[in-house]
């Protein structure tokens, strides 16, 4: 392995892909108007409403039911009612396979007279980044409202979000999600497309050929090939976040962790690319066979919606993705900041990566047999 | 006497003996043998499928044979790949490039790879490419691309030479440029094995010349010695009467044949040409034009492979042909 023939290929293979524009146009702008899409849709609280399970301690006070009022009007919630007799509201919800509930406490009414400040409790799952959100912030809001009616905004009726302690008491909204699966989706889908096609129009152009009749080899060509990929996911990566902070607020952050997985991921994906590419007879049966791929693993490995959110049998499907644990690792670096989680998902990525490397140098031929 | 001179420091270059290569049921290559010494421009000709590229690839290690032995510059060229290339200048048949890539940005990238210094305008200026040098690939002509894949051949400075129909497709003034590159290669002491379907290049370039058909060898040698042993001797051609024909048969003890308006004499020598002229003269039957005429490379070509190369490479061939 030569650094410097890796060195030059990678400055041809560069000015190629930047000149034809195409490959740079899904690799930066096209994950940005994905998170602008995505992030736009649901972000807005234009869904429909929320069942909301209310227990009201407050003995159906006049200014309770007021309150409650109001939080129906809002239309994005929809209210049930829940007897204070069954006790603790948390314990109720999980029983009931309910999940959203807010508690109006005892002595509601007469704290916002007294104007003494009182908790209003919001309970959400904390893994429906998107209902929680509506719920919290629709109470939030009438909350608020109510403050300023009678204390000009002090802080009477303050609201709480019970959250689980593994999210360390943040909650999480769909943007926070979307920003990492975004990145997967071009860790994955950047490298992959391009080299399907690169591979098998290659062979068929007799480049490979063309390249073999110089000192460069195979795995220094698969190396510059990948080192390019990694370029483009960082240069990526901190575009998409800037945008999600930017544009909606999202809640995460540049990690050092997250690294492992924008240097894993493009050898993974490169390597596979080209593995597809090479089992293929022509460009053509060499797009079918990277669709195959690549469409299941776009969809069910978390890049558009949490994987939490998907019922049991789906959840086992995505666990058997490559690129579950790139998404996956990439939420424990830059949401949860779990270590633990995301040097587990490095593992996985880093072995499959390396197999996959070895099996690619291994399948593609320079030369014909 | 260029021949000579290289009889006496024989050095083997590419050595090829029983030399098979099976695609499948089809064989292309059946059992060829062949020498060529360095400083050799050798050109390798034969019909459409003949057995030409196959050869050349396993040559340049590109293929694997099927049987035989194959020495280039005393390597095996499929084994020892990667040692064999640093010597080897490339242009395969349909040669192809990275489309938005220039000439000028190939030259400097294969001399990087060469790890080579190379002067990327003096190689284009020598393969007359300087005004393309910074056109993409993709915006060549058809013969620039050509010219393109000979400069990359050049980069390395390489001792041996393989160039598969170098100037197929190429205007004549192309195709000029690029024999004086072939020329000025054998004048370096390289080894150019040159494939084509121009006999007249093949007259012109080549010390010594290969026919194939069918994956066969059919006559090796200096295209002379092939035209002397394969060709018929040299025709003196009047334009006269058919009767002048059993005129001349009945004085003389050569091969006289009449056609059309056409009576052909075969010579034996010299002399015959004023023997047979005497003759006409004496006769007095009326003619208006004479010539002489010798089998060209083509015209032992067409009779060895038993057809045309290929109606559409006629043109070019036939146009070399008159001489
Ligand atoms: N990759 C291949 N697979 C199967 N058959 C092949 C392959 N390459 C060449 N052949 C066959 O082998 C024979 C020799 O082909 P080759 O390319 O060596 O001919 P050639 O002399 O170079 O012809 P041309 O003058 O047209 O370039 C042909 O019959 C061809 O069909
Ligand atoms: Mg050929």
């Amino acid at each position: 392995m030569s650094p410097r023939r890796v060195y030059l290929n990678l400055g041809v293979f560069a000015k190629g892909y930047l000149r034809s524009r195409v490959g740079l146009f899904f690799a930066l702008v096209f994950p940005v108007i994905l998170i602008l899409l995505f992030g736009a849709i649901f972000s807005n609280s234009s869904t429909t409403s929320v069942d909301v399970y209310v227990q009201n301690l407050d003995h159906n006070s006049p200014l309770s039911l007021q309150f409650l009022e109001a939080l129906n009007s809002t239309k994005v919630v929809h209210l049930h009612f829940v007897s204070p007799s069954v006790g603790n509201l948390s314990k109720w919800l999980a029983a009931n396979d309910q999940s959203d509930g807010l508690v109006i406490p005892a002595g509601f009414a007469a704290g916002y007279f007294n104007k003494t400040p009182v908790n209003l409790t919001v309970i959400t799952n904390p893994q429906d980044a998107t209902t929680s959100g509506i719920v919290y912030g629709a109470v939030d809001g009438v909350a608020n409202y109510f403050n300023l009616q009678r204390a000009n905004g002090t802080v009477i009726l303050n609201v709480q979000q019970l959250s689980p302690p593994t999210l360390g008491g943040q909650s999480f909204q769909y943007i926070d999600y979307l920003v990492p699966g975004l990145i997967g989706f071009s860790v994955l889908t950047s490298p992959m497309f391009s080299m399907v096609n690169i591979s098998s129009e290659y062979k068929k152009e007799k480049l490979f050929r063309q390249l073999s009749l110089t000192p460069l080899t195979k795995s220094e060509w698969l190396s510059s090939t990948i080192i390019w990929y990694i370029i483009l996911t960082l240069v990526s990566t901190v575009i998409m976040v800037a945008v999600g902070q930017g544009a909606f607020g999202a809640k995460v952050t540049l990690s050092p962790l997250m690294l492992p997985f924008l240097v894993l991921g493009p050898i993974l994906f490169t390597s596979l690319g080209l593995l597809a590419g090479s089992i293929s007879k022509d460009p053509e049966t060499a797009a079918v066979i990277g669709n195959i791929i690549t469409f299941p693993m776009m969809f069910l490995s978390g890049t558009f919606f949490p994987v939490s959110l998907f019922p049991p049998w789906l959840v086992t499907v995505a666990h058997v993705l490559p690129l579950f644990y790139v998404i996956d690792g990439l939420n424990a670096a830059m949401l949860y900041g779990n270590v633990g989680t995301a040097l587990f998902d490095m593992a996985v990525v880093g072995i499959l990566a390396l197999i996959l490397f070895i099996a690619s140098v291994r399948v593609f031929q320079w030369r014909e047999n | 006497m260029q021949r000579t001179e290289a009889l006496i420091n024989l050095v083997e270059v590419i050595a090829i003996r029983k030399l098979v290569k099976d695609y499948g049921n089809l064989r292309a290559v059946d059992g060829i043998d062949l020498s060529i010494q360095k400083g050799e421009v050798y050109a390798f000709l034969g019909p459409n499928g003949a057995g030409k590229t196959t050869t050349v690839e396993i040559l340049e290690g590109l293929r694997p044979r099927t049987s035989g032995e194959v020495e280039v510059l005393g390597l095996d060229p499929w084994k020892d790949n990667k040692k064999l290339i640093r010597q080897l200048g490339v242009i395969p048949q349909d040669f192809k490039f990275f489309d938005k890539i220039t000439p000028k940005e190939a030259v400097a990238f294969y001399a990087g790879l060469f790890g080579k210094r190379a002067d990327a305008d003096a190689i284009l200026k020598k393969v007359r490419l300087e005004d393309k040098a910074s056109d993409r690939y993709e915006t060549l002509s058809g013969g620039q691309k050509q010219k393109m894949g000979l400069a990359l051949a050049l980069v390395n400075e390489p001792a041996v030479l393989f160039l598969d129909e170098p100037t197929t497709g190429l205007d004549p003034q192309a195709r000029r440029s690029i024999w004086e590159v072939i020329r000025s290669l054998r004048s370096e002491g390289r080894t150019v094995f040159l494939t084509t379907h121009y006999l007249e290049e093949a007259q012109l370039l080549a010390d010594r010349v290969a026919i194939i058909n069918h994956g066969k060898i059919v006559a090796t040698g200096s295209p002379e010695d092939i035209i002397r042993e394969h060709g018929r001797s040299e025709v003196l051609s009047l334009q006269a009467p058919p009767k002048l024909a059993d005129y001349l048969r009945s004085k003389l003890d050569l091969p006289v044949r009449a056609e059309d308006h056409t009576v052909d004499v075969e010579l034996n020598s010299n002399e015959d040409v004023l023997r047979v002229l005497t003759l006409v003269q004496q006769s007095g039957i009326p003619w208006t034009g004479v010539s002489t005429r010798q089998d060209t490379l083509e015209d032992v070509f067409i009779r060895l492979v038993g057809k045309t190369t290929e109606s559409g490479d006629v043109g070019p061939t036939a146009l070399g042909g008159s001489k």
